[in-house]
């Protein structure tokens, strides 16, 4: 059997793409609701192969199916801290750069900052970036805090007396120990990137106090909940608020939602696509991750999913209410405000979690 | 002879079901719980280790010593059988009269009633908990009718809190309990109340001391299918819970997900399967249900 496939390999690699084309499948695993609804289509149409594409929507998850190994996929789109503790365990193949031209297109600032977490950019390229910072509901807010509520700060989640007063209306947290432990300590005025069990204790500190006001931590329920108006305030990825303020302009129903990165600062984070080291089909995860980074159709899938993607031949192409929307693409200022996520060992890793345990439950 | 062969074909089928998709994953699970969580695939290591065909044993069962030290995992433990308990308590008091009123009916009338406890059972569970949770949020069909009606003002919390669980599990779990008490129920021997009437016998003598005895049996099925099951629920009190009571499910699953610490979270399943079976095994043995059931 082993023979068979060395041979077959071989034979793969010496054939020209174009023919081996026929009857080929490409497994995609990605975020839910993150790409455009022909870019799938388009794709197997142009290269003559069929797609199967699923879901995940959690990092965690998409995680233990890649360490339980033959996952099967042929492209995964890990969140960047995620992605620099996979490398490490050769979970996935280094990109051959020859077959991926498009690489030209991609803004090579974003790609360096993308490097923080992927030396080099050896493994992956960006799909899309984003932040994570507050997303809320406009006519609520003013309601209850007056029209100069501190709408542009994370004094709306972190000052105990401004979050007692919005828990009235419903504020969320994302349940993600590793951006909310780092956004407390930003706030205390403490290093965001901290690994000491002080500083993350203190920041522990700080969210058990505000913990009474936060109606729920969870990673999606807040989108419709927010374009619902059921809850007011929620800690959110950029992406995803603005698909709240979508779906709530599309109901018509009076709810007004605005994200906004911080002042004091916000983490930013890189979705990045990669080919894991037993993909059944590299030679076409590296054809699509090729497609992807054509100007148009990067383009696209940011008009459609409003996320910032890294691509910087395609902003001429996407929607002028996006690339002028400063909490999708922020400006420069803001943008020396980000922080890059820290990358935990296991025992910081458990300290975070059971830290954040101790957040939720109280115990 | 040959009637043996086919008596044990028959029992034989199932075993052999059992020792591939029970045992074996359950050793599985119990080898992974010895070893220690790295970054690899897989990401632990192995219990054991082979010089040449012989096994050494390099494992180590720090990871239940480690359950024990931090009391997450027995407030988690305890809270998941209390809220299971209470859910199949409750299960019970609705499911009781409903079969009761099933057994009684006239045949068209019994399938009728029977089929709509079945029916929803053939809908996805998922998306029973999802139309749950539209009549319970903020701006729910609840809520809304409530506050029309002006009986609040305010929308009432229902989500995130331990009555939607409570609620949920009720829901989801109901025809588990409705099918076995039917089943008893069904068989129950009307001449006995008649009888037990005949002889002086007041509606709820009657009750106590024959139709609820003579239906522990159904009773005892119902709980085990309800309890067992809904101690280890993990979906309901992720979507519907309040995150200051999370379940052991939830427990197991941020083990193996957030800490990607797959040794604990293989030990939580099996503590949490001793602590479950042991007292199976006791109830079993007692004499009161053994005749019974």
């Amino acid at each position: 059997m082993r023979m068979k496939t060395t041979a077959l390999a071989a034979l793969l690699a010496t054939t020209p793409l174009t023919v081996l084309a026929q009857d080929q499948v490409l497994n995609i695993y990605n975020w839910s609701d993150y790409i455009a609804e022909d870019t799938i289509a388009n794709f197997e149409q142009e290269f003559g192969v069929s797609v199967n594409y699923d879901v995940y929507d959690s990092n965690e998850v998409l995680e233990a199916r890649l360490f339980a190994g033959n996952s099967g996929f042929d492209i995964v789109v890990p969140t960047s801290d995620f992605l620099r503790r996979q490398a490490a365990a050769g979970i996935y193949q280094p990109l051959d750069r020859s077959k991926l031209p498009n690489l030209e297109n991609m803004d090579p600032a974003l790609m360096e900052a993308a490097a923080v977490y992927d030396p080099g950019n050896e493994h992956s390229v960006i799909y899309m970036w984003g932040t994570t910072g507050i997303g809320y509901n406009v006519g609520k807010v003013a309601e209850i805090l007056g029209d100069d509520a501190p709408t542009d700060s994370w004094d709306m989640i972190f000052n105990p007396e401004i979050i007692e007063q919005l828990s009235e209306c419903g504020v969320t947290m994302l349940d993600a120990p590793t951006e909310m432990l780092p956004a407390a300590m930003n706030y205390l005025g403490l290093d965001p990137r901290s690994t000491a069990s002080e500083d993350m204790e203190a920041a522990a500190e700080l969210l058990e106090t505000i913990r009474p006001h936060i109606r729920y931590f969870h990673s999606s329920q807040y989108i419709s909940d927010l374009a619902n108006g059921d809850v007011c305030v929620s800690v959110g990825w950029s992406g995803d608020v603005f698909q709240a303020l979508y779906r709530a302009e599309e109901a018509e129903n009076g709810v007004e939602i605005a994200y906004v990165i911080p002042s004091e600062g916000a983490l930013q984070w890189f979705d990045l696509m990669a080919i894991p080291a037993d993909a059944p089909n590299p030679d076409l995860a590296h054809e699509f991750i090729n497609f992807v980074m054509r100007p148009d159709v990067t383009a696209d899938i940011t008009n459609y999913v409003w996320y910032a993607n890294g691509n910087a031949a395609s902003l001429e192409l996407v929607d002028p209410d996006i690339t002028s929307d400063p909490g999708i693409f922020p400006t420069e200022a803001a943008s020396e405000r980000l922080w890059a996520a820290e990358v935990y060992d296991a025992r910081t890793d458990r300290l975070v979690n059971r830290l954040w345990t101790q957040v939720k439950t109280g115990q | 002879m040959r009637e043996g062969w086919g008596k044990r074909a028959v029992i034989g089928v199932p075993f052999i079901w059992l020792l591939i998709f029970f045992l074996v994953p359950f050793f599985i699970v119990f080898l992974v719980s010895l070893g220690a969580p790295q970054f690899s695939v897989p990401p632990y290591s192995p219990a054991f280790e082979w010089d040449g065909w012989v096994p050494r044993f390099v494992g180590s069962f720090d990871n239940y010593v480690f359950l024990t030290e931090d009391d997450l995992y027995w407030r988690a433990y305890l809270g998941s059988v209390q809220i299971a308990g209470g859910a199949t308590l409750m299960c019970l008091l609705v499911a009781w009269p409903m079969a009761w009123v099933i057994a009684r009916a006239t045949p068209t009338w019994r399938n009728v009633l029977l089929l709509a406890v079945i029916l929803p059972f053939w809908t996805s569970s998922l998306l029973r908990i999802y139309a749950l949770m539209g009549l319970l949020r903020q701006g729910g069909l609840i809520n809304t009718g409530l506050m029309w009606l002006g009986i609040t003002d305010e929308p009432i919390q229902m989500m995130q809190t331990d009555f939607a669980v409570y609620l949920t599990i009720v829901f989801t779990y109901l025809p588990l309990m409705v099918l076995p008490l039917y089943s008893t129920l069904e068989k129950l021997d009307g001449t006995l109340l008649e009888a037990a009437a005949d002889l002086g016998a007041r509606g709820w003598q009657t009750f106590w001391t024959i139709t609820l005895p003579l239906s522990l049996p159904g009773i005892l099925a119902g709980c085990l299918l309800v309890f067992i099951p809904a101690v280890g629920e993990f979906v309901i009190p992720d979507l519907m819970g309040a995150q200051d009571s999370p379940m052991i499910g939830n427990v197991l699953w941020g083990e193996f997900t957030r800490n990607r610490d797959w040794p604990v979270a293989a030990a939580v399943a099996i503590a949490m399967l001793a602590l479950l079976v042991v007292p199976f095994m006791l109830l079993r043995s007692s004499p009161a249900l053994r005749g019974e059931a």
